[in-house]
């Protein structure tokens, strides 16, 4: 089963919710992987405290022109929506980040003058942490795409009952990467104009790629009241309110998650979890492991 | 013209809070919120929206299913696995296919080896842009469809948009509320600005992403400061990013104490400024004052890079 947590507003408290919810099922003896889609800004290692064990580079192709070859008819600027090559009377520019990959250029060729290379722009880190299998993307800095990094991450194989895939914020291309062909998703908000504005946005995402969801609300006591009326009016599922706590907090700054330090938090998370492994029908945990 | 971004790597940190209460402070200026997956300084400062019109960002795929004989050629070209098979009802084949709008890349390599011409590529609307009138100034946002790409694109849109209203006025100052994160719509929010602002709160995730941020600026050779929201959350990683700021020759320019008063002018819709005269907004003034010093010095090097220019040109 593969449940992912977003937002469409930042720092609500998707990894802690991701993060939580791999270790409380590890704990319960359910063999988990968590993948850190938020490539541009992964924060799950600091509380998964993961030990490395392998290294994978990112590869997207790019074009390379043989000289040679080129004729410099320029099909290939043409054909290119992104404005990735440019064609001179005796030179041909290449701009490898704005490439998006598509073998238009290759293909497009008269002369067969252009090869496609491969450029790194991200890594993605494995081992294991908390007894979660554990892998992570970071997208190189200054690369501006990071949907081939979220892409391959998501092709990850893994042997795991339950995958938990840690979404970026917003509602856009790179968002809908992480959380598409996913089970389930958890949207995280807190109750304020920000949280709920960026909720419809996220909700409507979710409706548009037809994929089952729920909402917690997180902080729940440190706004006002409109998060919960618009999740009864527009007949959407909250899952579970976490109440503020300093402490969480302070435990959250320093790379400690609020089920190490709080056992009521640990209950409701695996009471989410219940929840969402019954919305989704999966019992397939219960035949074999447990 | 100074164009002033503020972006801060990780989500959450408070940027649209800042940015509403530097609204609030300074005077002749355009705002422009650039986070367009996820808009939210209108609902601070009021939007009365006086303009608005489509963004067209790019070009999608679709297959003209009465053209399509189902050879297949489109999906062996296509890298993104958009091409959809439909399977014929009455037979239970496969014998046409239709393009998924959601993963089309826009990229057109499809359309143009259809051997029978049977793919349209037309110019998609992906958002809306608005001009709206608020209490502090006027104010360019928009909305990216769900889904959409081409966000830094719509970013530049936006700037261009708000530097051409504030050259109007002869004001000289465009205020942008950026992105999160280090991708596409932040690196088209900060590039070509005079400074950028970076807000970031103690905690390891925020400290973490900040160093990537600060890379960023690095590579770009952006001139950028810092503030610290929350910074007596945990005293500790305040100090300890004050360190690391100090050890690149960065400044930190404010840091604001934790206050559940921001939240409570969020909910009544308004700025900090506005709310409450306390030591949160006396924090934020001081840090308005750090930046415009900043921002006076960075005038000033670019009037003698000017005069530079004139003595050596005659």
């Amino acid at each position: 089963m593969k449940i992912s947590v977003a937002s469409g507003k930042g720092g609500t408290g998707k990894t802690t919710i991701a993060t939580s919810l791999a270790v409380v099922l590890a704990d319960e003896n359910i063999n988990t992987t968590y993948l850190d889609c938020d490539v541009e800004e992964p924060n799950g290692h600091i509380f998964l405290n993961p030990e490395i064990e392998r290294n994978i580079n990112v590869d997207v192709s790019i074009p390379e022109v043989d000289l040679e070859k080129c004729t410099f008819c320029g099909e290939c600027s043409q054909s290119c929506q992104y404005n990735a090559i440019a064609v001179l009377s005796n030179k041909v520019m290449i701009f490898p980040s704005l490439c998006h990959s598509c073998g238009g250029c290759f293909h497009i060729c008269p002369e067969k003058a252009i090869k496609e290379i491969p450029r790194t722009i991200g890594v993605i880190n494995a081992g294991i942490g908390h007894n979660v299998t554990f892998y992570d993307g970071n997208l190189n800095i200054g690369e501006a795409l990071s949907p081939p990094v979220t892409r391959q991450l998501k092709k990850i194989v893994s042997e795991s009952d339950v995958i938990i895939i840690d979404a970026p914020p917003g509602t856009s291309c790179p968002v809908i990467e992480a959380v598409n062909n996913t089970d389930y998703v958890i949207l995280v908000t807190e109750p304020t104009p920000f949280g709920l504005n960026d909720l419809k946005l996220a909700v409507e995402m979710v409706r548009e790629l037809k994929l089952p969801f729920g909402v917690v609300i997180n902080r729940c006591d440190v706004g006002d009241e409109s998060v919960e009326n618009y999740c009864r009016s527009c007949k959407v599922e909250v899952l579970l309110k976490i109440p503020f706590s300093r402490k969480i907090a302070e435990a959250y700054s320093r790379g400690k998650l609020p089920v190490e330090i709080n056992g009521d938090y640990r209950a409701n998370i695996y009471k989410l979890f219940e929840n969402i492994k019954n919305e989704v029908g999966y019992d397939r945990i219960d035949n074999n492991q447990r | 013209m100074i164009e002033l971004t503020i972006i801060s790597g990780k989500g959450g940190t408070g940027k649209t809070s800042v940015v509403g209460s530097l609204a609030a402070l300074a005077k002749n200026k355009v705002l422009v919120d650039c986070d367009v997956d996820a808009a939210d300084l209108h609902l601070i400062l009021g939007n009365n929206v006086k303009k608005s019109a489509d963004f067209k960002g790019g070009h999608r795929a679709s297959i003209n299913e009465e053209l399509c004989t189902g050879c297949g050629i489109c999906l062996d070209y296509c890298r993104f696995d958009s091409i959809k098979e439909v399977i014929n009802e009455s037979t239970g084949w496969v014998d046409k296919f239709r393009i998924d709008q959601l993963s089309c890349e826009g990229c057109g390599v499809c359309t143009q080896f259809c051997p029978e011409n049977a793919i349209d590529f037309d110019e998609i609307v992906s958002g809306q842009w608005f001009l709206s009138e608020t209490k502090y100034g006027p104010l360019v946002h928009a909305r990216l469809g769900i889904a959409q790409a081409n966000s830094g694109k719509l970013v530049s849109l936006l700037r261009t948009k708000a530097r051409n209203l504030a050259d109007e006025n002869r004001w000289d100052l465009v205020l942008i509320d950026g992105p999160p994160g280090i991708g596409c719509p932040v690196i088209a929010s900060v590039t070509g600005a005079s400074y950028v602002l970076i807000v970031t709160e103690p905690s390891l995730s925020a400290f973490h992403d900040l160093k990537r941020i600060m890379q960023l600026m690095d590579h770009f050779k952006m001139p950028y400061g810092l503030c610290i929201n929350m910074f007596d959350i945990n005293r500790q990683i305040t100090a300890g990013i004050e360190h690391f700021a100090r050890q690149n020759n960065i400044e930190v320019l404010g840091k604001i104490p934790y206050d559940v008063a921001v939240t409570k002018a969020q909910v009544a819709g308004t700025t900090i400024i506005d709310y409450t005269d306390n030591s949160v907004s006396d924090h934020i003034r001081l840090l308005w004052n750090n930046l415009e010093t900043e921002l006076n010095s960075y005038i000033n090097k670019q009037r003698s890079k000017v005069h530079e220019n004139r003595n050596t040109f005659g």
